[in-house]
């Protein structure tokens, strides 16, 4: 079990890329229905502490807890069922499959889930309006606007009803009033429904919406010290 | 801020009472500091000798909070002036934390530690202006990005401010 | 307030505009750091396969001409007037086996003085009893492989063959110097090696027309795989070309830019191809295809097909380069294409597909008389269709993939992929495509022609598998001879047929210039039963085979032996008087007449039968015999003991094969030339189609890791994969059955042919499916690696 509680706990990570490590001996936990922004400056580990904490990577060493799942124990399959079920991602930019119209982009990890295409395209409708975007729902990507296309990618990461959400820079390529959209819906919806909110950003604008920070220096994770 | 023509742009949509006048300054602009009557009192005074504002006319009793104020054409013109009159930009450099910064390293503190620190404090500052402004109408949205947007930019310079922490040092000590 | 004008150096224009952009585009294809080079890379390689297929296709001729040269040189021919004897003449012999279906050319030489020729490939002959080989024999007789060879081939080798006595480096050949004299029957008398060409046989119009149409089918999909291969990392160049128009570049000058791009693409294909085509070369001598191997000398470029190359492809890369971009508008902030914009139309599209078969109807059957014209139109209706295919099958593409219905995701991913880009995918199978229409319509008309240049022989190989012919020597030796052949390790069973000539007894009759004769065969009952229907048969029976053959032989025959009359045995085959004493035999007083019947070799002869019991054949004039030979299929290498056995009886004694069919050699080289051409197109191909999967895959590469961040299967991806090659294929295969069967139409039409061969169509679109399979499961190694994590960090 993860300790006292916490949803998501990663200890003791090492992740190296050729000589340099990304990161070394991170620590990380996170509890449901918890935002956390992690902070750090360019090239500190951020992303690669979310690829691990998402079993998108394995670390080369320590250990990534889920639950009762140990994720650095289990096989590419069974992590990517993981994934597919509890996790969803918003990334900054280049996500959404520019041969699909928005609506199947919403429902295509409900339709990898095994889902029925009627019942995740109707399912995907709820969650674009939820989003205010069902106005583009049957448009490609490549025809909507950027904030649109990104509150789309939200939908997505929500309409599977994931336990934990990964953001990686999500308003990385938005202006101010977008990304305080896609924000606001993304931190309102993940709280309703009580999903972890991982949320690596550099702004700190953006860190505000969350609950707690982090920061991440040199590979490491220093925890906010807090002053009262 | 001008008091004065803040309140000349407030009496601009109409006649008000001095006492409407420190409400709805209070409400829109003074959410840290609210506005003493005798502010009110004096600025009104000044704006009425230089003939911007007149006296539309008088309730029962006394003090300025029974006057009613309108704005004259002069008012009007001096709002206009103002509002295109830009500010002059003021640089931090004698910023508190500035000084805090030059004096952690000079003192062979840990600055590292107080930027983290300092980061903490703003981002719980930060949290709050973010939830009030969720919650708040439109004038509490521009009142809270205004001040998210400078305590980024503070924290913006601490963040840059660290990665230049070792030739911040070498200047200090050189 | 006027503006002082602006004194600028007047810009370049005309050709240097041209010169100024081509150039451009030369250095950024050179200099365009890793993605440029990886993008020209591609090109280039693609490129350099087709030259090299090119360059190969235009080396056949001399090919061809320099084997032929070189098989001439040392033919043994001397016309009508064959020379005397001399210091000067050599007697030779042909002497060809067979060893595992593999040719051995030999010839027997007799060197009549010291200044006798020498055959093509020695400096001086072997010593009398020894012989000279091709390396290629000397390596098999040295290995295990040609043991066999070596008991049929006993002698010493004393040296060897150079390569013009030699059609090819792996020829096997051998000299052998008599050490006995030959007879000039058996062999010619030679002042010199070597034949002039028997002149040009003229080749039939429509041998003529295959050729044409095979160049025509060949060639289109290296053309459409050199045009596939110009485009190979388009979608990059486009997208620098548009940063280029955010400096100030308009709209001819990026189109410029581009062609320079692509010409330095297509020139490093050409230099690469060429490279490889020299590599390659050398190499020529160690592969054998379908029976032909070369000397690296004999393949080389006809030099004006080699210049048309040269020029041609850099020029095709410009006019390609400059033709895809006319759809696409290269704006300074991203590219748009006309797609969406233009729906493809049909009514250009259609003509040339439809145009192709039309004109081969209306051009009607080929005049055999008419040599060689004739060919042309079908060559061009050919070229047509398939042009007709390229231009055709993205119109489909888009016409079909659009009303493709909804499925998994995996087939929902692929679609709606190929709904957006289907141009593309129309490219990468194109030249697939067009190699299956094309190969298609030849195999509808090879297999039509097959029964005019592939003959039956008549021969039956149920009854005997192999034949050995003994040459005329007594009737003694011969039965020796026949007993040793039939006891050899192999044979199952062999029938003895000793065969002599025979006249009419008696003085010549009125008007008679010499007496009549008739052929008489000696066998048992088993073996006379092979070639006549004796009916009830016993030792000492004897019969006339009269019917199944010309009347006018039976008459013959009737007025040579009748029953119970005489016959002579050594009669003079000239002149019909006896040599000598006359040597008389009397047809038994019963003998029937019998209907005479093919024998295994397919050949029917009428005369007289009689079985050793009638007949004592020691009694012949100068018999001969032939052994029909039933081989055991349980002893390995039978048939090449068979053949010792008779190479042991002396020169003149010959085993051969008995088979049911043989080709004409012309077309068979034709048809070899065809699937060797079939072969290498579709490999050709897809390996083009692999490097667009795989350059597509590239492309997505941040798509595919955010995919798998979300948890899609790898097979999932696999399957989109699949789907998105496999639906342009199979759409693709349709259309080309569809226009392979219709200029096969055609084409049977002109060789005035009706009958398809339906079992010559579906190898085709099933090699071509495999082949597609094959791609995908090859691309699968990098999609795995895209699919890794990397893709999506954000540098």
């Amino acid at each position: 079990m993860t300790p006292s509680g916490s949803l998501l706990h990663a200890g003791g990570l090492y992740k190296a890329y050729g000589a340099t490590p990304a990161l070394d001996g991170a620590e990380f936990s996170i509890h449901p229905g918890e935002v956390v922004a992690v902070l750090g400056p360019s090239g500190s580990g951020k992303s690669t502490l979310l690829h691990c904490l998402a079993g998108i990577i394995q670390p080369d060493r320590g250990t990534v807890r889920y639950g009762d799942h140990d994720l650095t124990a289990m096989t590419d399959a069974e992590r990517s069922a993981l994934r597919r079920g509890d996790f969803g991602f918003v990334f900054q930019f280049g996500q959404l499959v520019p041969e699909l119209t928005c609506l199947e982009n919403v429902a295509l990890p409900m339709r990898l889930a095994g889902t029925a295409r009627k019942a995740a395209e109707a399912h995907a409708r709820e969650w674009l309006e939820r989003l205010e975007v069902d106005p583009v729902a049957g448009r490609r990507p490549g025809e909507v606007s950027g904030g649109q296309g990104q509150r789309v990618a939200v939908a997505r990461a929500l309409a599977t009803r994931p336990r934990v959400i990964f953001a990686d820079e999500p308003t990385g390529a938005l202006d101010s009033l977008n990304g305080e959209r896609v924000m606001g819906l993304l931190t309102e919806a993940a709280r309703a429904t009580r999903a972890a909110v991982v949320l690596v950003t550099h702004e700190t604008r953006v860190a505000a919406y969350s609950d707690r920070e982090v920061v991440v220096r040199d590979g490491k994770v220093r925890e906010a010290v807090t002053t009262g | 801020m001008s008091i004065g023509h803040t309140l000349l742009g407030l009496l601009e949509s109409g006649p008000r009472h001095g006492y409407d006048l420190k409400r709805a300054f209070d409400e829109h602009f003074g959410h840290d500091r609210p506005l003493h009557y005798g502010q009110v009192y004096s600025t009104m005074s000044r704006l009425l000798k230089n003939g911007l504002v007149e006296v539309d006319g008088v309730e029962a009793g006394a003090g300025p909070e029974r006057k009613r104020y309108a704005i004259t054409d002069a008012g009007v013109t001096d709002v206009g002036q103002w509002l295109s009159r830009p500010e002059k930009p003021e640089p931090y450099l004698q910023s508190t934390l500035y000084t805090k910064v030059v004096l952690a390293l000079m003192t062979g503190r840990d600055a590292a530690e107080l930027l983290d620190t300092q980061r903490a404090e703003h981002l719980r500052l930060m949290r709050g202006l973010t939830e009030r402004k969720r919650q708040g109408d439109l004038a509490d949205q521009l009142i809270c990005d205004h001040a998210l947007f400078h305590l980024e930019a503070d924290l913006r310079w601490l963040e840059l401010t660290a990665a230049r922490l070792d030739g911040l040092a070498q200047t200090v000590h050189g | 307030m006027t503006r002082p004008p602006h004194h600028r150096p007047a810009p370049p224009h005309g050709p240097a505009v041209w010169l100024r952009d081509l150039g451009m585009g030369l250095r950024f294809a050179a200099a365009g750091g890793r993605e440029g080079w990886t993008r020209t890379l591609l090109t280039a390689v693609g490129v350099g396969l087709g030259v090299l297929l090119l360059l190969g296709a235009a080396s056949v001729p001399h090919l061809m001409e320099g084997r032929q040269e070189r098989a001439m040189a040392r033919q043994i021919l001397n016309g009508d007037d064959p020379p005397r004897a001399s210091e000067r003449t050599v007697i030779a012999m042909d002497a060809d086996t067979t060893y595992h279906d593999q040719r051995v050319f030999g010839l027997r030489l007799y060197p009549e003085g010291k200044r006798a020729p020498l055959p093509p490939g020695v400096t001086a002959y072997p010593r009398p009893g020894t012989m000279a080989v091709s390396p290629a024999l000397r390596d098999l007789l040295a290995s295990p492989d040609g043991a066999l060879l070596r008991e049929r081939l006993p002698y010493v080798i004393t040296g060897t063959i150079a390569d013009p006595g030699l059609v090819g480096p792996k020829e096997l050949a051998y000299y052998l110097t008599s050490d006995v004299p030959l007879k000039t029957e058996d062999g010619f008398r030679l002042t010199h090696f070597g034949a002039d060409a028997f002149g040009d046989q003229p080749m039939s119009p429509t041998l003529l027309m295959l050729i044409f149409i095979a160049c025509v089918v060949l060639l289109m999909p290296v053309a459409v795989f050199i045009a596939t291969a110009i485009r190979f990392g388009g979608d990059r160049r486009d997208r620098r070309l548009a940063a280029l128009r955010l400096v100030g570049a308009d709209v001819a000058t990026t189109r410029r830019i581009a062609a320079g791009e692509a010409l330095f693409g297509a020139l490093c294909g050409l230099a690469l191809g060429t490279a490889l085509f020299l590599l390659c070369r050398t190499y020529a001598g160690s592969v054998t295809l379908w029976d032909i191997n070369a000397f690296p000398s004999d393949v080389t470029p006809l030099p004006a097909l080699a210049a048309l190359i040269a020029v041609a492809v850099p020029v095709a890369a410009l006019a390609v380069t400059l033709f895809t971009l006319r759809g696409v508008a290269i704006e300074p902030l991203g590219v748009v294409r006309g797609r969406t914009a233009r729906r493809r139309r049909l009514w250009w599209r259609l003509p040339l597909l439809v145009g192709g078969p039309a004109i081969l109807l209306v051009s009607g059957p080929l005049d055999p008389r008419e040599r060689g014209v004739g060919a042309y139109p079908a060559a061009v209706g050919a070229a047509l269709t398939l042009c007709g295919v390229t231009a055709v099958l993205p119109w489909v593409i888009e016409a079909v993939v659009g009303r493709l219905g909804r499925g998994p995701v995996a087939w929902q991913l692929a679609v709606r992929r190929l709904q957006l880009s289907g141009g593309t995918a129309a490219r990468a199978v194109s030249g697939i495509c067009v190699a299956v229409a094309g190969a298609l319509a030849l195999q509808l008309l090879v297999s039509a022609l097959q029964s005019d240049f592939v003959t039956r022989t008549g021969q039956d190989s149920g009854r005997a598998q192999m034949t050995v012919s003994l040459p005329e020597s007594t009737g003694a030796a011969l039965r020796r001879a026949a007993d040793r052949v039939a006891t050899t390790e192999g044979v199952r069973t062999a029938h003895t047929l000793v065969g002599a000539t025979v006249a009419r007894s008696g003085p010549l009759r009125k008007g008679e210039k010499f007496a009549p004769g008739a052929s008489v065969i000696v066998g048992d009952c088993a073996a006379l039963r092979e070639v006549a229907q004796t009916g009830a048969c016993h030792d000492g029976d004897a019969f006339l085979a009269t019917r199944g053959g010309l009347a006018v032989d039976a008459a013959t025959i009737r007025e040579v032996a009748r029953p119970g009359g005489k016959v002579l045995l050594n009669a003079d085959g000239d002149t019909g008087k006896p040599l000598g004493t006359p040597r008389l035999w009397t047809v038994p007083p019963g003998t029937r007449e019998i209907a005479a019947r093919k024998d295994p070799t397919g050949q029917t002869s009428l005369g007289i039968l009689a079985t050793p019991g009638a007949l004592d054949l020691t009694r012949l004039q100068d018999p001969s015999a032939r052994v029909l030979i039933r081989t055991d299929p349980a002893v390995p290498d039978g048939e090449e003991h068979i053949r010792n056995a008779a190479a042991a009886l002396g020169p003149d004694a010959s085993a051969s094969t008995v088979r049911d069919t043989e080709s004409d050699a012309q077309f068979a080289s034709v048809h070899t030339g065809l699937l060797l051409g079939s072969t290498v197109t579709m490999a050709l191909v897809a390996a083009g189609l692999l490097v667009t999967t795989v350059e597509q895959l590239r492309e997505r590469r941040r798509l595919l890791s955010v995919l798998v961040a979300f948890g899609t299967r790898r097979s999932t991806l696999a399957w989109s994969v699949l789907w998105q090659t496999a639906v342009p294929i199979v759409l693709g295969l349709a259309l080309a059955v569809a226009a392979g069967l219709g200029l096969g139409a055609g084409l049977l039409r002109s060789a005035g042919k009706a009958a398809y061969d339906w079992s010559a169509i579906w190898p085709l679109p099933l090699a071509a499916g495999l082949l597609v399979l094959l791609v995908t499961v090859l691309s699968l190694p990098s999609l795995w690696r895209l699919m890794r994590p990397d893709g999506l960090r954000t540098e």
